[in-house]
């Protein structure tokens, strides 16, 4: 297929604004955890897109918006009603609701049918082929509308800026401010209803849906903050517009089949993408990140038990001078696994411990000084266990063993100030003494 | 609250008031229908009950787990799976398409889960992403379906829209054969399925497998929301999970009945519904149904006793008013302790002692003197009766003791206790009093003098 700036544009354009002006309002669905809002008013309006066809017997879109924005306002107002006055939680309310309200849609549209052409399913896909055809015979409606929906959402998120944030990330601190929480909340809503009614005709509702929470979700993964939120929200719905739209394009063409898919049931595919990587690769938040801080932190207490296993034999051969221990007995005790190997390698590599003979180590005096400092946490924990709790004796080591490398200066001196500066601990073992500021 | 045999009427009953309702609206083929003569709508009256009844029950569970939007995201999910099905076999081979739907349906619900444990992404987050991302594949393959021209789209939309008047004789028995399946289900791991949904957390204690019963439980919700698919569509199917559930949790706490309830409300939705589509032309019998069944939610939720909203908000309005007319006594009751017994006080000020709207206040008064407890003579002086007087010295009494207990015992302030006293009084029982009474040592019959200084209405 060849690429056409009026059509194509067109349609990436449309797709471009129904998907931005959806993630605006669906950043504060999320951030509100009301994302099956939604979903509900999306399928809810439809009664209300009938009952206005059947008073006005036009498909004008002034009549489908006061029809859509009034069961919005219905839906949201019943479920909180539903959640408030039959204690349902909120989801099954939202549930019972939109579903009931669906259902009356569906009867009104099959009794009008003699005098309706009106299909359900126009409402759940949308037409976006159609804009294309439209793009060639002037701007197309739905361009416009979408393109005064948007206007009207962004000027709405940008004027309200404060009130929105107080009222969703804290309704008891906006009352105190004097912002109405409910007026904010039934705003939203809306213009939800608003937007969704807009977008159906171009793109179906299953787009909206997804608009409105996978790009918002994306960007919550990344940022920590609702202004870049609601860029980045913004960012990743026009470029799963484009993305879509060009492998639509070139879908035959790579593929070799004659199927075409829609742009928009694609779009919801590139939001999903878009998120899944955000899954991955989000800093801090993402599976990578947080495999990566797992790791790192296995090897550190790898290679503090080896600096505390040297140490122990070390003491336990009563040698001040350097004692090695052969490195096959190290991978006896910590497994033959590559952690052990690479703890021991990045051990040498800073210089923590020295080959000595071939096969066996021993802490350098840099090594010795990082030893103490564990073994003093290990066994000024073990003391402080000892006086302060019940334990016996031989059950000390264990939380000990898992509390030691997590025990920094500050916690250092408190504990020696809580057990009175003791020289051994309760198994009678020296307490290494040093001072933890001076440690690195 | 319900239990007992009554349960068991449950079902006759509605599915009478149902039948009695169609037929004094009349129908086009009324009696064809209720007669229940004709094979086809036997087969589709049978399918919606049973599905309707197998709906009730496993959604009862999942109701109370808090999971009931995952079926929202579970029957979106099954359209890939369908579509997918269709694109393979090539026909409308139905029990390969309702396989790949159960597949595919499992696969969203451990999207969901998965999706749940990510930092950020909240349950409503989850069930959004997974049923427009799956929705959205389902169409894509959908599309391709219909483009290579495998036959005609309709036989996919009727996944997506239901075609109950379609229901075969196979459709009905596929519905049956789930019905039972739940049912031994959960006959055989009730003790478990409670224990999920009450306290999840005291049955891993326990030992239990809780992500093995979760899964199981999403499991039948699967196969249920499959085979319902045909026969009410894709968004209905779900209000037959979530709406029969949430209905009967207005008439009980207890699991069993509950249960009971949700599949009677289900199979009588399905009946009813059916029969009423079946008597009028052009009614889809899906959306009939789900509106069935929102009668009954509804009905439940305004006139259930105890937790119904139209007996809940009589019981606070009754007590309200119990609680203003205490506040009529013990104003009086004050006002006699300063000037003396069978002193008047006048309406206006008495009005000024409390925020009293003056038609409120009025109401309050005529109440009072209904019950004999004060008069009130024309020029508004109103006067404590006898009865009325024992009653106004127990409140004050009750107050003031509650105030010396605030003081000597929780350290506040005294020129505090006034309100704190205000909003206990009413709800003392006298066995508190009695040991209100000993922990001050107090005499039995006279009333404490006020702790703080007494404002006067001037």
């Amino acid at each position: 297929m060849t690429w056409s700036w009026q059509g194509d544009g067109t349609v990436i354009l449309v797709a471009m604004l129904a998907g931005c002006a959806c993630a605006l309002v669906g950043s504060y669905l999320v951030l509100r955890r009301m994302s099956l809002m939604g979903d509900a008013i999306s399928h809810a309006v439809l009664p209300g897109l009938v009952i206005a066809f059947l008073i006005t017997h036009s498909r004008g879109i002034g009549a489908m918006l006061i029809g859509a924005v009034v069961v919005g306002i219905l839906t949201a107002l019943l479920t909180q009603m539903v959640a408030r006055y039959g204690k349902v939680e909120e989801g099954a309310a939202m549930g019972v609701v939109f579903t009931i309200l669906f259902a009356i849609g569906l009867v009104l549209i099959r009794r009008a049918t003699d005098h309706v052409d009106l299909d359900p399913s126009c409402v759940l896909y949308g037409n976006i082929a159609h804009i294309y055809a439209d793009a060639f015979h002037g701007t197309p409606v739905a361009l416009k509308n979408l393109a005064i929906v948007f206007a009207l959402n962004l000027v709405f998120v940008v004027a309200f800026y404060k009130e929105l944030k107080v009222s969703a990330f804290d309704p008891g601190l906006s009352s105190t401010l004097g912002i109405n929480a409910n007026l904010m909340h039934y705003a939203l809503m809306i213009l939800v209803a608003l937007t969704a009614v807009v977008s159906f005709e171009a793109v179906g509702s299953i787009l909206v849906i997804a608009m409105l929470i996978v790009p918002p979700v994306t960007a919550y993964l990344l940022t920590d903050r609702l202004g870049i939120m609601l860029l980045l929200s913004v960012v990743f719905s026009g470029l799963a517009a484009v993305m879509s739209h060009l492998a639509v394009i070139a879908f035959p063409v790579w593929f070799n089949t004659p199927i075409q898919p829609d742009t928009s049931a694609m779009m919801t595919v590139f939001a999903g993408l878009f998120l899944a990587v955000a899954i991955v690769v989000a800093p801090r938040r993402g599976l990578a990140s947080q495999a990566w801080q797992h790791m790192a932190l296995r090897l550190q207490i790898r290679r503090e038990d080896i600096l505390g296993i040297l140490y122990r034999f070390q003491e336990h051969l009563g040698d001040e001078t350097a004692a090695a221990m052969p490195t096959e007995e190290l991978r006896r005790i910590f497994g033959h696994g590559p952690l052990t190997s690479y703890a021991l390698r990045s051990l040498r590599r800073r210089r923590l411990t020295v080959k000595i003979g071939g096969s066996s180590l021993a802490l350098t005096e840099k090594g010795l000084h990082r030893a103490e400092r564990l073994i003093r946490s290990h066994r000024l924990w073990e003391t402080y266990v000892a006086q302060h709790s019940d334990l016996p004796l031989d059950h000390l080591h264990e939380p000990a063993e898992r509390v030691e490398h997590f025990i920094g200066p500050r916690l250092e001196t408190a504990l020696r100030e809580e057990v009175a500066d003791p020289q051994a601990d309760p198994h009678g073992r020296s307490i290494p003494s040093g001072h933890p500021e001076k440690n690195d | 609250m319900i239990r007992g045999p009554v349960m068991l009427l449950v079902l006759p009953a509605l599915v009478t008031v149902g039948v009695i309702a169609t037929a004094t609206f009349g129908g086009d083929e009324l009696r064809r229908v209720l007669s229940l003569a004709d094979y086809n709508t036997r087969i589709v009256v049978l399918g919606t009950t049973l599905l309707g009844a197998a709906a009730g029950l496993i959604g009862t569970f999942t109701y109370l787990r808090k999971r009931a939007m995952v079926a929202d995201a579970l029957a979106h999910a099954t359209l890939p799976g369908i579509a997918a099905a269709f694109l393979i076999v090539g026909q409308k081979e139905i029990v390969p398409l309702l396989v790949g739907g159960a597949i595919a349906g499992t696969l969203g619900v451990l999207c969901v889960m998965g999706l749940r444990r990510i930092p950020r992404i909240h349950e409503d987050a989850a069930i959004g992403i997974v049923l427009s991302v799956f929705f959205g594949i389902g169409l894509i393959l959908k599309s391709a379906a219909t483009q290579l021209s495998m036959g005609d789209q309709a036989g996919l939309d009727r996944f997506i829209y239901g075609t109950t008047a379609g229901l075969i004789k196979q459709d009905a028995w596929l519905i049956g054969m789930t019905a039972v399946l739940i049912l031994l289900t959960v006959l055989l791991l009730f003790k478990e399925f409670r224990l999920l949904c009450f306290d999840a957390a005291y049955a891993r204690s326990l030992g239990r497998r809780v992500r093995v019963l979760d899964l199981l439980m999403m499991a039948l919700v699967v196969i249920t929301t499959v085979v319902g698919l045909q026969a009410v569509g894709l968004i209905l199917v779900i209000a037959l999970l979530i709406i029969p559930a949430a209905a009967a949790r207005f008439w009980t706490d207890d699991l069993a009945t509950m249960t009971w309830l949700s599949v009677e409300f289900g199979a009588a939705s399905g009946f009813v519904g059916a029969l009423i589509s079946g008597s009028y032309a052009n009614l889809p019998a899906g959306a009939v149904i789900v509106i069935c069944a929102g009668v009954l939610f509804f009905f439940s939720m305004g006139f259930a006793p105890e937790r119904g909203a139209v007996f809940a908000w009589w019981r606070r309005y009754a007590l309200r008013r119990r609680i203003g007319r205490q506040h009529v006594l013990r104003a009086l009751a004050e006002h006699e302790e300063r000037y003396g017994n069978l002193a008047t006080l006048p309406l206006a000020r008495l009005q000024q002692t409390r925020s009293w709207r003056a038609s409120e206040l009025r109401t309050l008064i005529y109440r009072c003197r209904a019950a004999d407890e004060l008069t009130i003579d024309p020029s508004d002086n109103i006067r404590l009766t006898p009865t009325g007087r024992v009653r106004a010295h127990r409140l004050l009494r009750n107050h003031r003791l509650w105030e010396l207990y605030l003081i000597r015992y929780a350290d506040v302030a005294p020129t505090h206790v006034d309100r704190d006293a205000d909003q206990i009084e009413h709800v003392l029982p006298a066995s508190i009093t009695v040991e209100l009474e000993r922990l001050l040592a107090e005499k039995q019959t006279a009333i404490p003098a006020s702790p703080h200084p007494m404002g006067d209405v001037s």
